[in-house]
């Protein structure tokens, strides 16, 4: 299973607590762990990728190991910790000034 | 004994203030969707409990939502998980995506730019059916759903009504207003800022700029464009849908031709920039706008909150200050932020930016705040609800 922590926001439009736990196919990746995110909760389509595009939001990172994966392209492999459940993946608010 | 709903939208959340017909006693439900802009809710002229209300952010883009029960629960209509395994969710209550080629409008600097998806300003739902409403979109566009929200869908021909001359102030460049013809289904009149004012007679297959009339020194390259002038809002009284009343960037002006020609009623008003401007419910001649010192300068004259009021459908305009801060008042009021409801006497709502809510129970002769700390406020609308 795959730990997600999501940001504030989407957890109380998603109605669930800090973390959710997904099964994931293999590889996991970056994009099949969003796949999964949005099969599961349906309304956070849009909210962290473009509906069209599927890419990802401006003001929304990817962090996992202490590492920022917001830049790699979708079919990055998740690391091992995340795929064995040790370390969750981070899906984060931007800082976005003001 | 009726019941007044006032549904706000604020930078925010949202809330829902609700008080008996005397509007005295009043209370406050929220904030609803806590941190999140509620640019407009609005409730279903055919279904009053149904509401329907546009979440945004910066961080996480659109989302729609809805209530079947006054606002006491909510639901993203079509967001729930698929039933069928491996099939692909839809989530399609938060898609808004522009019909066939995307298109470009004008930028800022002078070149086309693509469309670009951003929120919902103003929800607009049908006046017969429940599940059928309208949504202003920014980048200027307007879209339908007939499902209760749960699929929407552009009706494009707006964007070819001069689109790629539109372009964007520094609001943005959204369908803010919205106004359905109670006694022809066909028409419907929308608003952009920095475009204009835009009318069907086909329920929206076609559609163009009525806007004849409307002078915009200094800020368009020819002042009596067809397109390009910055309508705040308009509004009509329900019982004469083709007088219609309107808060320019600059200009109070009025048609009484469904918007062939607009004549400029701003008169004795000590400033005739602003963002509101609402009709009375059962005075048709009877009209309301919060002057605002300047386009430079976005609180109103000498720190005065003063509503205008007009029983003459402009020109003749006197100042409403009963209740209102008359010193040191620098607060704006938006142009979706205030409504009218439909009792005897006619109440009057207003938003600031201050997080006041301002109720009048008497058509504006005197004012009292319900609320004076909310986050700013971007949207009022009132129910009269039996």
């Amino acid at each position: 299973m795959i730990r997600v922590v999501l940001p504030f926001h989407l957890r109380t439009l998603a109605r669930v607590e800090s973390e959710v736990q997904l099964e994931v196919g293999s590889p996991a990746t970056i994009g099949s762990v969003l796949d999964a995110i949005e099969a599961h909760y349906p309304v956070l389509r849009g909210t962290i990728r473009d509906h069209g595009t599927l890419r990802r939001r401006p003001f929304v990172r990817f962090f996992a190991c202490k590492e920022d994966l917001s830049l790699e392209p979708p079919e990055t492999n998740l690391p091992d910790e995340v795929v064995s459940g040790a370390e969750p993946f981070l899906i984060v608010g931007a800082i976005a000034g003001g | 004994m009726s019941k007044i709903r006032l549904l706000v939208g604020t930078k925010k959340g949202a809330f829902i203030l609700t008080s008996d017909g005397k509007r005295k006693q009043w209370e406050v439900s929220g904030p609803h969707f806590a941190g999140w802009e509620m640019y407009h809710l609005k409730g279903s002229p055919a279904e009053p409990n149904r509401i329907y209300a546009s979440q945004t952010s910066g961080w996480f883009g659109q989302v729609i939502q809805r209530s079947d029960d006054g606002g006491k629960t909510w639901e993203t209509p079509g967001g729930e998980p698929t039933p069928t395994p491996g099939e692909m969710p839809k989530g399609e209550s938060n898609k808004f995506v522009y019909e066939g080629e995307v298109g470009t409008h004008k930028w800022y600097d002078g070149t086309q730019h693509p469309w670009e998806f951003k929120r919902i300003w103003h929800l607009e739902p049908s006046l017969t059916d429940p599940n059928t409403v309208y949504a202003g979109a920014e980048d200027a566009a307007i879209f339908k759903t007939t499902d209760g929200g749960k699929t929407w869908k552009e009706l494009p021909g707006l964007r070819n009504a001069k689109g790629h001359l539109w372009q964007p102030g520094a609001g943005g460049m959204a369908v803010h207003t919205i106004i359905l013809d109670p006694k022809n289904a066909n028409r419907i009149y929308i608003a952009i800022s920095a475009a204009g004012v835009f009318r069907t007679d086909d329920g929206g297959k076609t559609w163009k700029p009525v806007n004849r009339g409307l002078k915009s020194q200094y800020e368009l390259p020819d002042p009596e464009a067809e397109v390009g002038h910055c309508v705040h809002r308009i509004a009509m009284h329900p019982s004469r849908p083709g007088v219609l009343f309107m808060q320019k960037h600059w200009d109070v002006l009025r048609t009484d031709n469904a918007g062939d020609s607009w004549q400029e009623v701003s008169g004795n008003l000590p400033s005739d920039f602003g963002f509101p401007i609402d009709v009375h419910a059962h005075e048709p001649e009877t009209i309301y706008v919060v002057p605002i010192k300047s386009d430079s300068e976005h609180f109103p004259p000498d720190g005065k909150l003063r509503v205008y009021r007009s029983r003459t459908g402009g020109n003749e305009w006197e100042a409403l200050t009963k209740g209102l801060p008359q010193k040191d008042c620098y607060v704006n009021v938006l142009r979706d932020a205030m409504a009218v409801d439909s009792l005897e006497p006619c109440g009057v709502y207003f938003g600031t930016t201050g997080g006041q809510v301002y109720a009048s129970a008497n058509g504006g002769d005197a004012w009292n705040p319900i609320v004076r700390d909310l986050p700013a406020v971007l949207s009022v609308e009132v129910q009269s609800l039996p």
